[in-house]
């Protein structure tokens, strides 16, 4: 269990990043906290030709408020992002949903864009950038772009990030309004079976779920009667095309939406 | 620092360390990073390392091995497959009689996910793995059997074709009258259980270290191995060398084994044939991904078992009914997972009345081993189960059943109907007192008030015998007595230990015990610092084992729970032995009687005048030192070594009869759980296990044991599976999908004690290490069937099993959109998929693509050449992934019943160091209402090898994405749109597909 | 910018528990390779691989982190404390090794290491924890021998001990 060989680039500039990108493309990867990328390195899931590691790169170290919208820089740490004394105030939906995301010793070296990157359709950061609307910042050498959450994942690790671009950072925007978050795993900082959050809107609530479909998946849900409500998330939990597994079947990540589901939007409402 | 706080720890000279929460010996290393495990101890220069190539497949026939890329890899000096280990070894003996061989290496097919096909060998890890993913096999696929009783089946696919079928051994016991029982009997109730494959995983895996010396034809091991010894003789047999010329080693430390260690040992033989090839020692520390898939696991089976009972409850016979799944080999000790219990299947109660049958099968699964509670598990989870639903039938709350059929406490020891002896116990006083300070009756006033409240909430018991130091002779059970005549009797379970005395008397003590983590040097200091009067600081205790140098028997090692009974006795008798010794020694120093001298604070003696004395060293010296001055009939006092065997352990009579152990503890749980309405996650609310393990030498130790069985039980019944897909793909390769519990889900459980002593083993004790993974499945499921008032509890209690239990059936799906997939079979892993698009290339003009290799290497995804094979068959090298995950596979693209222009099935493969993919498609091609052609097609794949079992979460995307892609590619190079598939979420997916990167 | 070629060995510096060290890594070895077989510093132990057994887990420039998804060239000019560096010589332990002794809270010691390394970092930062966040803490590590309680224990032992004393003593444990 060990991974192939690669080339090492320890990047010193951000050019060097995009150069690199943009003539080896495909085969190299970005490596920012690896707890994503190096399980799959171990295993060889994932033979890249090259490693380029953005970690030294102090300009992609930071979070700043910028007008209504937080930006966070491909290396902070989850841990770094969690500690943000200003993380609760502005936005409170990630403050409740990070810390179900691995553990303790993985926050501390895994990178919020990591995790969008990675696009794991369980993973909680990818789930809370759909439901608060945020934007990936993608940069190659020719161009910058941003790209809505939403339009972001594509499906199960799969992103319209093309080959010779970087996140350089996703952007969120400060969004106070009441929330929720919950996930239900099979153990404490396993990969969601289904992850909800929650975030009232003007007209009722944005709903968004994680782990059932190949991507996060949102919703807006007006402000309904409680049937008309059971009715509508019914409906959603069969849009999700849920899958069996070893963990849970579809039938139980159906209920659980249904369930979660109902839970979030009163609390939300309420 | 080690003994400062035992030393005060001790309330006064005169009471015994035995017994007495000291400190452990082995912590101060282990807590400063000075551990010597197998992987932290230097190997010789020149050492190699190995890597394995395991089968992707279930069940197939090996047509071709290359392995010249391999070979031309940096690094490498050897590739051994199959047919080179046959060469230099021979099979590993079988457990029972059949004409049937079992290699440590697939020899020309392969029968289960994860056997090793070829062995690299090279300067490190990282390039013997390099080249591993070079090696060239191709495979003939076999359909799979995985489930046992499919196995037994007629059109069951066969494993072995010196077997019956499937079946490895089939045999029926009846013991007293059990058919007139059941036709007297008012009541027959029984139960049909299966119990799932899991393991208790340590966390340090396999390692082995082995060289080989031509000169002398002999062989030197190290490895993690954990016994029994019995194994020693069957790797010299395989390795074709005498057991002295078979040097087998164990580290001074060992991550935890719980009998899986036991598994190494085909592994011992593989990495010694690898020694050999090469000339040069060659190391192999197993990775995680190969312990879950391939190591070892328990057996799974499936038990019907009915009861006959009177009215009152009571249980007047029982037939049992097994069928033990040993996986793809019959590897030894197997089947003693099956015989192991069968002394014990009446459990704790008096029940003289037994029928059984025994059934041992085959099926293409990881081959079973030892694992802690080794049959235990199984048996109890379907005895304790039935006497749960013995409760529920006849209105009898299920503790009175339990407490109406204990063995009386004045029967001891009592022999039970199959034979098993049990020692001594007050089974009804422990389930009083598990009861009565376990609070049971306030567990009860809380269950009747959280059901007030709607909650699920349940209680549960189990009442379990716990066996200890097996009798090596129970595994014979499984031949007949005439076999067994023609074989010779086997029995007894030989302990030993070794007590030495250097020339300035320190006492060193050496076991064959090898212990991974249940201080038994702590505990033997203690045993032996009593009988000489030192301290236990005074006395070093080696427990590693070096079968040239050491006393050691086919009984040696770390199973059965044999080291307090057992192991501490002997050592006990040993130093008693030289203990007699010295005590005439002393007595003519001192001019005393032998019968005055004690052994006191680090000296010997008078017990009358306590200032006539002399330190224990110098009088322990003299025998190195003045020989002549010791008493007339004392060779020596430096040395002695004890073999101790019970005589209890009798072989097998002509009846079938077994006492199967030497010890037999009690256990009495109850728990209390409560089952969340939103997530049907089962909470252990409060969990209290009574033991009586006889005389408890180290109360946190014998409280370790405790703990750490609760919490891998906790596992077993609600977290831990090995789970197999109907094609025989292992699905939980990882520890993020074969799941172990954490703090999270480990609460801690009230422990209580009663000591009743062992009259047959020197101290009393009885073993106490695996009595939790027995008892805590079933307490706990029981309570769930108590919570949800079910019968069929399926462990582990995944949440999802219970959602029809609780919900019943589910919402309907609203009523314009489809009906969900039909609800797949269990194990089913088949994907499914179905969509159309409108191009504008004509019929012909689709279809003349789709027969042309220049076309298909267009739409084939990542296609890097296609070579036509014939008209309707291409080969292709490609490229699949997605996202990170990328692979190079050879993919085969055959098509069949063609219909020109109309309709074709394409039927493809794909294989790859990452696994495999197989599928079938039927496309039909029809003219689209305003011109072009409307393609179709409808699909099933499926996936397995590594991918499959540590990727399972990703795969079916993954799969759905590729297969999606190749027919977006087929459309666009036909001109055509996007294929729309009923399914909303697919079309939106292929949208933002093609409207995203390519 | 540095580029290191695959299949060459690179020199890799860091500092291990206070003292400099060096040695040679392709850029795939893995730091628990280079740290184990490099190095011979074998204290930081391997359970999986993949980051879910805590058994490797290590602190880096003051971070935890699991040594088995960590690069060695990626430690290079980094402050690494491993198991090594924990007791405050060779033949004393610090205040939560003792309380692991006291509590019996390891049995085959196997993932004692990475536990240690976890609950020594996080003490140093929460003095006063309680038994849920010690718990939550822990449920990035798996033991298979002990069934945590009694490492819960030892932890909260620890944590009322360290805080009790002096500040000085404090850099003992
Ligand atoms: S070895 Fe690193 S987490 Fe298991
Ligand atoms: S003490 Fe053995 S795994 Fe924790």
């Amino acid at each position: 269990m060990k991974p192939a060989a690669f080339d090492y680039v320890r990047a010193e500039h951000l050019d060097e990043v995009l150069d690199t990108l943009n003539r080896e493309g495909g085969d190299a990867r970005v490596i920012a906290g690896g707890q994503s990328l190096m399980p799959m390195l171990n295993m060889r899931l994932a033979r890249p030709t090259t490693l380029i590691d953005i970690m030294r790169l102090p300009q992609l170290a930071h979070i700043e408020r910028n007008g209504d919208n937080v930006i966070i820089g491909a290396a902070v740490r989850q841990s770094t992002l969690l500690a943000w004394p200003e993380l609760a105030e502005t936005l409170p939906l990630v403050a409740r949903a990070l810390p179900w995301t691995g553990h303790v010793q993985t926050r501390s070296r895994g990178t919020v864009c990591g995790s969008v990157a990675h696009a794991d359709p369980s993973a909680e950061l990818p789930l809370v950038l759909c439901a608060l609307g945020g934007e990936v910042h993608l940069r190659s050498r020719r161009k910058r772009r941003r790209v809505p959450a939403n339009d972001f994942f594509t499906g199960m690790m799969v992103t319209t990030r093309a080959d010779d671009e970087l996140i350089e950072a996703i952007s969120l925007p400060t969004n106070r309004n009441a929330c929720a978050f919950r996930e239900v795993a099979r153990r404490h900082g396993d990969f969601a079976i289904v992850a909800c959050a929650a975030v009232a809107t003007k007209g009722g609530v944005c709903l968004a779920i994680g782990g059932v479909g190949d991507t996060p998946v949102t919703r807006e849900f007006p402000r309904l009667a409680s049937g008309a409500l059971d009715d509508a998330l019914n409906t959603f939990a069969y849009e999700l095309d849920a899958r069996d597994d070893v963990h849970a079947s579809a039938r139980y990540r159906r209920d659980l939406v249904r369930l979660l589901g109902a839970e979030l939007i009163r609390e939300v409402l309420s | 620092m080690a003994e400062a706080s035992s030393a005060k720890a001790r309330p006064g000279s005169g009471s015994p360390w035995v017994g007495q929460s000291i400190a452990r010996v082995e912590d101060a290393a282990l807590l400063s990073g000075r551990g010597r495990f197998i992987d932290d101890i230097g190997v010789g220069p020149g050492t190699l390392h190995a890597a394995f190539l395991r089968s992707p497949h279930a069940h197939a026939d090996i047509i071709s091995i290359d392995v010249s890329q391999a070979m031309r890899s940096r690094g490498v000096v050897a590739v051994l497959h199959g047919e080179d280990i046959r060469a230099m070894t021979s099979s590993l003996v079988v457990g029972v009689k059949a004409p049937v061989e079992c290699w440590p290496m697939a020899v020309g097919r392969v029968r289960y996910v994860g056997e090793p096909v070829a062995i690299v060998v090279a300067s490190d890890r990282y390039r013997a793995e390099d080249a591993v993913d070079l090696i060239d096999v191709r495979y003939a696929v076999r359909p799979a059997v995985v489930d046992l009783r499919a196995a037994l089946t007629a059109e069951a696919p066969v494993l072995h074709d010196g077997f019956g079928g499937n079946v490895a051994s089939d045999r029926s016991f009846r013991y007293g009258d059990p058919d007139g029982a059941f036709a007297s009997a008012p009541h027959r109730i029984s139960i049909d259980v299966s119990y799932p494959r899991n393991s208790c995983t340590p966390i340090e895996t396999y390692g082995v270290v082995a060289d080989y010396n031509a000169g002398e034809d002999a062989y030197d091991v190290l490895a993690n191995f954990q016994g029994p010894f019995s194994i020693h003789a069957v790797l010299s047999r395989a390795l074709k060398v005498p057991g002295n010329r078979l040097r087998l080693r164990t580290p001074p430390d060992s991550g935890g084994s719980f009998g899986v260690k036991q598994g190494v040992f085909p592994y011992i033989v593989l990495i010694a044939a690898a020694a050999r090839a090469t000339g040069r020692p060659v190391k192999w520390i197993e990775d995680r991904l190969e312990h879950l898939t391939a190591s070892v696991s328990a057996t799974n089976r499936a038990v019907s078992l009915a009861a006959a009972v009177a009215e009152d409850g009571r249980i007047l016979a029982l037939d049992w009914d097994q069928i033990e799944d040993c996986g793809a080999h019959l590897r030894a000790p197997e089947p003693a997972t099956l015989y192991r219990m069968h002394g014990n299947l009446t459990g704790a109660y008096d029940i003289r009345h037994l029928k059984v049958r025994n059934r041992v099968v085959v099926t293409n699964k990881t081959p079973t081993g030892l694992n802690r509670g080794f049959g235990g598990p199984q048996v109890y989870f379907a005895l304790e189960r039935l006497v749960q639903r013995i409760g529920v039938e006849l209105n009898i709350d299920p503790l009175d059943v339990i407490t109406r059929n204990l063995v009386p406490a004045d029967a001891f020891p009592y022999k039970t109907a199959s034979g098993a002896l049990l020692d001594s116990g007050n089974y009804q006083e422990a389930v009083r007192r598990g009861a009565r300070e376990g609070a049971l009756a306030e567990l009860k006033a809380r269950r009747d008030a959280v059901r007030a409240e709607g909650r699920l909430y349940g209680i549960g018991y189990a009442a379990v015998v716990e066996p200890s130091v097996s009798n090596m002779g129970y595994i014979t059970t499984v031949l007949t007595p005439a076999e067994r005549r023609k074989a010779g009797p086997k029995n007894g379970a030989q302990a030993t230990a070794t007590i030495a005395i250097d020339p300035v008397g320190s006492v060193s003590v050496h076991v064959a015990s090898v212990p991974q983590g249940q201080g038994h040097r702590t505990v033997l200091s203690q045993v032996v610092a009593d009988v000489f009067g030192l301290k236990p600081s005074d006395i070093r205790v080696n427990t590693e084992i070096d079968t040239v140098k050491d006393a050691w028997s086919i009984a040696s090692g770390n199973y059965a729970s044999r080291f307090a009974p057992a192991v501490a006795g002997t050592a006990k008798l040993a130093a008693d032995r030289i203990a007699a010794r010295l005590r005439r020694v002393a007595a003519s120093q001192l001019n005393t009687e032998v019968d005055d001298i004690v052994f006191v604070n680090g000296h010997v003696g008078s017990r009358r005048n306590p200032d006539n004395k002399i330190s224990f060293s110098r009088i322990a010296a003299l025998s190195h030192w003045s020989p002549a001055v010791l008493p007339d009939g004392i060779a020596h006092t430096i040395r002695e070594t004890v073999f101790w065997t019970p005589p209890e352990l009798t072989a097998p009579d002509e009846g079938d009869h077994i006492n199967s152990s030497l010890c037999h503890g009690f256990i009495f749980d109850l728990c209390g759980v409560e089952i969340d309405r939103t997530t049907l996650q089962t909470r252990v609310d409060r969990y209290v296990t009574m033991h009586d393990c006889g005389t408890i030498l180290h109360p946190a130790m014998v409280d370790g044991q405790v703990r750490g069985g609760f919490a891998q039980a906790l596992g077993a019944a609600l977290y831990e599976e090995y789970a197999y897909a109907e094609d025989g793909s292992f699905l939980t390769g990882t520890l993020a999908d074969y799941l172990l519990p954490t703090t999270a889900e480990v609460p801690s459980p009230i422990i209580l004690h009663m000591e009743t002593p062992s009259p047959f083993t020197p101290l009393g004790s009885k073993g106490v290490g695996e009595g939790n993974c027995m008892s805590t499945p079933v307490c706990i499921a029981n309570a769930v069937a108590d919570a949800v008032g079910a019968k069929d509890i399926v462990l582990p209690l995944v949440p999802a099993k219970l959602a029809a239990i609780v919900r019943g059936a589910e919402p309907a799906p609203p009523a314009r959109q489809n009906s969900p997939m039909q609800e797949k079979r269990d194990g089913d892993r088949k994907l499914r998929g179905e969509g159309e698009a409108v191009v504008s290339a004509g019929a012909q003009q689709v279809w003349d693509m789709l027969l042309d290799p220049n076309t298909l290497a267009g739409v084939i995804p990542g296609c890097h050449r296609v070579e036509r094979i014939s008209d309707t068959h291409f080969r292709a090298d490609v490229t699949l992934g997605i996202g990170p995950v990328k692979g190079r596979y050879r993919a085969e693209v055959k098509l069949s019943d063609l219909d020109p222009a109309k309709a074709v099935t394409l039927a493809g493969s794909a294989d790859g160091a990452l696994g495999f993919g197989r599928g079938e498609g039927r496309i039909t091609l029809r003219p689209a209402p305003n011109g072009g052609t409307v393609i179709h097609y409808i699909y099933e794949a499926g996936i397995g090898g590594k991918v499959a079992s540590i990727g399972g979460r990703l795969l079916d995307g993954a799969a759905k994405v590729i297969i999606g892609q190749f027919f977006a590619a087929l459309a666009r190079t036909a001109g055509g749109g996007s294929f729309a598939s009923e399914r909303l979420s697919w079309i939106a997916r292929l949208r933002q597909w093609f409207g995203g990167q390519r | 910018m540095t580029r290191l070629a695959a299949n060459q060995r690179h020199a890799v510096h860091l500092t291990l528990n206070g003292k400099p060290c060096s040695g040679e890594a392709e850029p795939r070895m893995l730091l628990t390779d280079f740290l184990r077989h490099e190095i011979g510093a074998t204290g930081t132990h391997v359970g999986c691989e993949h980051g879910v057994c805590g058994a490797c887990t290590i602190e880096i420039v003051g971070n935890l982190a699991r040594a088995c998804l960590t690069l060695a060239v990626q430690a290079d000019g980094c402050d690494v404390r491993t198991i090594e560096g924990l007791a405050p010589a060779p033949d004393r332990l610090g205040a939560l090794q003792a309380a692991f002794k006291r509590n019996h809270a390891l049995q085959c010691g196997f993932c004692t290491a990475g536990i240690l390394m976890s609950l020594d970092h996080f003490l140093r930062e929460n003095p006063r924890p309680s038994e849920q966040e010690v718990r939550d803490l822990l449920t990035g590590h798996l033991c298979r021998c002990t069934g945590y309680a009694p490492i819960v224990r030892a932890a909260m032992e620890a944590a009322a001990e360290m805080a009790d004393r002096p500040a000085k003593e404090k850099s003992d444990a």
